[in-house]
């Protein structure tokens, strides 16, 4: 009763929370380039920016909602899928700088310029071209998220092994990406962005559209999310989360439905790391750390899984308290109250700040109900 | 004492007992005759010619003098003088009296109008090889093995006669074998010895088998006979062989090192996760409260009682047990204890834990890494044959495994330990049994934290002591535990030095860090296959 | 006992048995660790079957269960369903819930925070692929036979539920339903009355009863007045093997039933 009700109540909450994000994809442009400068309404370019990156770690929590809600898939590696992404992204990027950049190659990257090497790895190849960098966005952390899940979901690895393995996971692209032989910057990771399709990374416009766009996928995951939770098969995921055996002995390939919302939320996780970077300006390798991965899940938790809307709010939440946090004099208490925020939460509020609000109404309504026809 | 310093008092040393040995060995061995030999070689220091140098050190070291020693001593550190009237030779010793390096007598005053014999790089190392020759013969074996050491770096040719007097003269049989050895060499670079003598001279280097060995057979002169080219060939081969087999070896004690590192760091984790059931993120955290400890005991004995330093780990061990069981069982009765049955949430709220712990560590001692020094008997290496092993290593191997040893005997004697296995292998059924359960939680914690702070202490001997310390080795840790099985000591161990070896193996192959990447990997792929790692309970009672 | 069954077989040709069973166990062992949970276990269903297994703590009732439905794979021997055409050792759980062989468990598994319409809904015959549940939308034709199924075991005005909330005996029902909208060929039916009032119990009977008349049940029970009502033949199964077959009254008067079940 309490999934279903959920699923009403965020049609409510869903409507909100779309309207919000229409709402911002129509002021922010508007209080940041037609606002004067000196107006008190007026949206900074770093406002837009850090907000930009608000809305895709938002994007980024609802992927792992979609697995840890309603899966039971505690992911510690989700970090390696939005980082994916960003790098693709990141790519894109590197090989429009062309030859402005410091050694002005026309090919290669500055990095690889440095590390001596003369022709660009076969990887890099087709990164010039935008739709190709879009699509390895989806395809490279899909891939590895398909070939993970597949492996992993079959042989039934769940629980906290499943949670170590993904952390491992990530833990081993993170060594792998700091090595300059790797290919994709070492340490630096990728920088130093010039412009995306032809408009400068740094113009006012650019960000805008970089902002509403963020908004716009956020929208767009909302809604996917949300179509797969509410059908017959997101039932089918809630009880896999329940009783995993139990869906197994009435035919379910439960590993197929967690290979599938695992792959699913990869790639919304990648798309978020892909608006990531311009917006930040830089990917690199700190970006695989568990840590980071980590981090995610309290943002998840913070809101309220299993609630979509509650996640997209917990990352804004918790990343909005450690911008302000880690800029003043606290910085150095942000760790105790990350710390103790992960305490708090997983004991004193299970369900997230969203599980604490629709709790009453659903007491008076939940029992006695006659058999009426389900909602459709 | 600096490094310079120690230099020259050992050389000082080295002349003094170069000049006794030479002493000893002229009054029973050499004829009288050498006097002239030595008195000519004498008078070629005055020339004021490289060349001519060169000659008179050769000549002073072979004529077996009683001042021979004293002289290239002398020379060496630029206290040979001589004067270019007189063609007279002196030395001057540090005290600063002058002596006739002919006569040997003491002279009242410095002569007028002396220059200092002068050396460059190429008659150094002729000087270096002759106190080597001078040094064969020193009563103290371990001059004398340094002293065949040195000749057969330098294969002064110079030094053939004396090494096959020394050769003659010697009684301990591995000192003989180091002689033999400098000879070969001796014999292998010069130009003059016969064809069947190099190619026994290449067997007794290819029998000493080390990297020198080989870079000495490898860099011979390459004009020689087919007969001992295929000597060399061989030889390089057979000491090819011998050495991959020892740097085998020596990856397994590496291997054996580090997986006996991890064992101690995953061995607590094993317990609590067997027991409870939980993984406890902030288990890397208790290692480094571990370390720390160890630093504040070190801290407080260099302060305080600096008589007590080589006991400080000794000290630290029961206080760093103490202090994160402490720890541990704060955490289980604040926060575990009302997790149970949600391990995921656990693992959450324990990652909170071990930030909290990080950035409380920080914020006391600094973000910086921490100097914890080594107890005089755990520095330093040994050669062990072809072996190169470091004490703290070897030490922390000897402690991982009576630490191993004890927590298996605890499982198995002691009343906790039975309480324990019974609550992990079924819950229900042990707090029927009237176990209290909640309390073997906490002693479990408590027991899993602590053996985690030993570990601290071990680390703090080979690592940086930094609030980052645990995490460094959380995630291999875990790695360790759920390759070898929860539930299961053994598995930990066999977990443990698995993946030690497999990463000392691997590294040499594919580098550091492309090593660990593999590991990761591979074990990533062993659970697929494994679910639930080596040792496995099996039967009903392991729901999905 | 078990040496009897295998020359039972003999003399009847076990091919001829397993293409006249829907299921044919024949020579199972299984061991945990070296106990053998199942030892030489033989057993075989004519399709329409209902029968009735019983036996003391620890005789392999459950393990039986967890073979025939692939949760455990046996070291050797034959598990045979569908006249002897597939080999059970061989499929996963999916694979052979899928081939039409439902269970329920001995501890009542629901999806708690599904309402009982909707765990009827998941357990309905239906495809289970991923695209399939995802494009699934509501039809009268699914929510008729939902309403049924709901009807038959006395939930009707429960389907808004959440099944979590049910009670004890409510729970065992909802997964008998689940059962039945499995429509599986074979249903595996483990201690469907345990913790069940007297009257629960006899409903259940009754219910498993009419479910027998068109599917073939094995039901797992310890209550002898449950098998009773059922009035089936009985299997007692013992350390691992069949001890005895036959009525309930055969099984109960056979001197080693009551030697295992009294310890003398």
């Amino acid at each position: 009763m309490i999934t279903r009700r959920l699923i009403e109540a965020a049609d409510n909450r869903g409507s909100i929370f779309l309207a919000l994000l229409a709402a911002a994809i129509v002021i922010v442009p508007i209080l940041h380039l037609a606002v004067p400068p000196t107006s008190a309404f007026h949206l900074g370019t770093s406002a837009v920016a850090l907000w930009g990156k608000y809305l895709c770690y938002a994007l980024l929590a609802l992927s792992l909602d979609l697995v840890w809600g309603y899966c039971g898939i505690l992911s510690l590696g989700h970090g390696a899928f939005f980082a994916l992404g960003g790098y693709a992204m990141g790519m894109y990027l590197m090989r429009q700088i062309g030859t402005r950049g410091v050694y002005a190659h026309p090919i290669l990257p500055d990095f690889m310029v440095f590390l001596n090497w003369k022709e660009l790895p076969w990887f890099w190849y087709g990164f010039d071209m935008f739709w190709f960098a879009m699509l390895m966005v989806l395809l490279v952390p899909g891939l590895l998220a398909f070939v993970f899940g597949w492996f992993a979901f079959r042989s039934r690895v769940t629980g906290v092994y499943l949670s170590i393995i993904t952390q491992a996971l990530t833990y081993a692209l993170m060594l792998g990406f700091f090595r300059n032989n790797f290919g994709f910057g070492g340490n630096n990771g990728l920088t130093d962005f010039k412009d995306i399709l032809g408009f400068s990374v740094q113009s006012p416009y650019t960000r805008t559209v970089l902002f509403m766009l963020s908004a716009f996928a956020l929208a767009l995951g909302y809604i996917i999310a949300r179509w797969v939770v509410t059908s017959k098969a997101g039932k089918v995921l809630i009880a896999v989360r329940d009783a995993e055996s139990r869906t197994r002995f009435m035919g379910y390939r439960v590993e197929n439905y967690k290979t599938f919302v695992f792959t699913l939320s990869a790639c919304m996780a990648a798309v978020a790391g892909a608006l990531y970077v311009p917006q930040v300006g830089i990917i690199n390798p700190s970006e695989f750390t568990p840590a980071n991965s980590i981090e995610m899940v309290i943002w998840v938790a913070v809101g309220g899984r299993g609630t979509l809307v509650g996640a997209a709010l917990g990352a804004i939440i918790v990343n909005f308290a450690k911008s302000t946090f880690t800029t003043g004099f606290l910085a150095p208490y942000w760790l105790f109250a990350l710390g103790g925020l992960f305490v708090v939460v997983t004991i004193f509020l299970p369900k997230g700040i969203l599980g604490l609000l629709p709790q009453k109404s659903e007491d008076t309504s939940s029992s006695g109900a006659p058999a009426a026809q389900p909602a459709e | 004492m600096t490094r310079a310093e120690l230099g020259s008092t050992r050389r000082w040393v080295f002349a003094l007992l170069a000049l006794l040995t030479a002493a000893v060995f002229s009054f029973e061995a050499r004829a009288q005759g050498d006097a002239a030999a030595y008195a000519k070689a004498l008078a070629l220091f005055s020339n004021d010619s490289f060349n001519d140098t060169d000659t008179a050190i050769s000549g002073i070291a072979a004529s077996g003098h009683p001042l021979a020693a004293q002289i290239v001593g002398a020379l060496q550190d630029g206290r040979l003088l001589f004067s270019a009237e007189t063609k007279k030779v002196l030395i001057k010793e540090t005290s600063g009296a002058i002596i006739d390096a002919g006569t040997g007598e003491k002279l009242a005053s410095e002569p007028a109008g002396l220059s200092n014999v002068r050396l460059n790089n190429r008659l150094r190392r002729s000087v270096e090889a002759a106190l080597g020759t001078l040094t064969l013969m020193s009563p103290d074996p371990v001059r004398r093995l340094e002293a065949a050491n040195a000749v057969f770096k330098s294969r002064d040719a110079a030094a053939l006669p004396a090494i096959e007097q020394a050769i003659q003269k010697e009684s301990d049989a591995r000192i003989k074998r180091v002689f033999s050895e400098a000879r070969a060499a001796i014999i292998l670079y010069g130009s003059t010895a016969k064809e069947n003598e190099k190619i026994e001279a290449i067997s007794i280097i290819r029998d000493r088998g080390d990297q020198e060995a080989r870079g000495l057979l490898a860099a011979m002169p390459a004009d020689q006979t087919p007969g001992v080219q295929r000597a060399q060939a061989e030889a390089l081969k057979t000491i090819d062989n011998s050495l991959a087999a020892w740097a085998v070896a020596q990856n397994f004690w590496y291997g054996l090192s580090l997986g006996s590192v991890l064992l101690l760091a995953a061995i607590g984790l094993a317990i609590t996760f067997g027991v409870m059931g939980v993984i406890n993120m902030a288990h890397g955290e208790m290692v480094m409260l571990g370390a720390y400890t160890t630093f504040v005991v070190q801290e407080i004995i260099r302060t305080s009682a600096p008589w007590l330093f080589d006991y400080s780990l000794a000290i630290a061990i029961p206080l760093a047990f103490l202090v994160a069981a402490l720890v541990g069982i704060a955490i289980e009765r604040g926060v575990i204890r009302f997790l149970y049955g949600r391990p995921l949430e656990t693992l959450l709220a324990t990652w909170g834990i071990s930030l909290i712990l990080q950035q409380a560590v920080r914020t006391a001692f600094g973000p910086t890494n921490r100097e914890v020094g080594a107890p005089h008997f755990m520095s330093g290496a040994t050669q062990l044959a072809g072996l190169t092993i470091t004490w703290n290593r070897l030490w922390i191997i000897v402690f991982a495994i009576l630490i191993f040893g004890a927590l298996l005997a605890a499982l198995r004697y002691t009343t906790l330990g039975l309480q324990m296995r019974a609550v992990t292998q079924n819950r229900r059924m042990a707090s029927a049994m009237a176990i209290n359960t909640g309390r073997i939680d906490a002693l479990t914690f408590a027991l899993g934290s602590g053996i985690a702070g030993l570990a601290g202490v071990a680390l703090s001997q080979i690592d940086n002591v930094s609030p980052n310390l645990g995490q460094g080795y959380i995630i291999d840790s875990f790695l360790v535990v759920v390759f070898g099985g929860v539930g299961n000591l053994w598995g930990t161990l066999v977990g443990a030095l698995s993946l030690g070896i497999a990463n000392k193996f691997l590294e040499p192959y594919a580098g550091a860090v492309l090593g660990k990447i593999l590991l990761l990997v591979a074990v990533i792929l062993f659970i697929q296959k494994r679910p639930r790692g080596l040792f496995a309970l099996k039967g009903r009672a392991v729901e999905a | 006992m078990a040496m009897q069954e295998r020359i039972d077989l003999g003399v009847a040709k076990p091919h001829d048995i397993a293409a006249a069973s829907l299921l044919y166990l024949n020579g199972v062992h299984v061991s945990f660790d070296g106990f053998r949970a199942i030892n030489n276990l033989s057993l075989w269903l004519a399709p329409g079957e209902m029968r009735a297994i019983i036996g003391p703590n620890g005789a392999g009732k459950t393990t039986m269960m967890d073979i025939i439905t692939g949760k455990t794979r046996p070291d050797e021997g034959d598990v045979l369903f569908d006249n002897g055409s597939i080999d059970l050792t061989t499929k996963d759980e999916a694979a052979i819930a899928s081939l039409g062989i439902g269970r329920k468990f001995q501890k009542p598994t629901v999806f708690e925070e599904h309402t009982a319409w909707d765990n009827v809904l998941l357990a309905l015959k239906m495809k289970r692929t991923v695209l399939a549940n995802l494009v699934w939308r509501s039809n009268s034709a699914d929510s008729d036979r939902i309403e049924e199924i709901l009807k038959t075991i006395g939930l009707s005005q429960y389907g808004k539920r959440q099944a979590g909330s049910l009670s004890h005996g409510q729970k065992q029902w909802l997964e008998i339903g689940m059962l039945i909208a499995q429509d599986p060929k074979l249903l595996l039916v483990d201690e469907p009355v345990a913790g069940m009032t007297d009257a629960e119990t006899m409903t259940t009977a009754d219910l498993l009863r009419e479910i027998a008349q068109s599917h073939t049940v094995v039901v797992v029970e310890h209550d002898m007045e449950f098998v009773r009502r059922l009035g089936v033949k009985v299997t007692c199964l013992h350390e691992g093997s069949v001890l005895a077959e036959g009525s309930l009254d055969d099984v109960s008067n056979n001197e080693r039933v009551i030697e295992v079940y009294l310890g003398r």
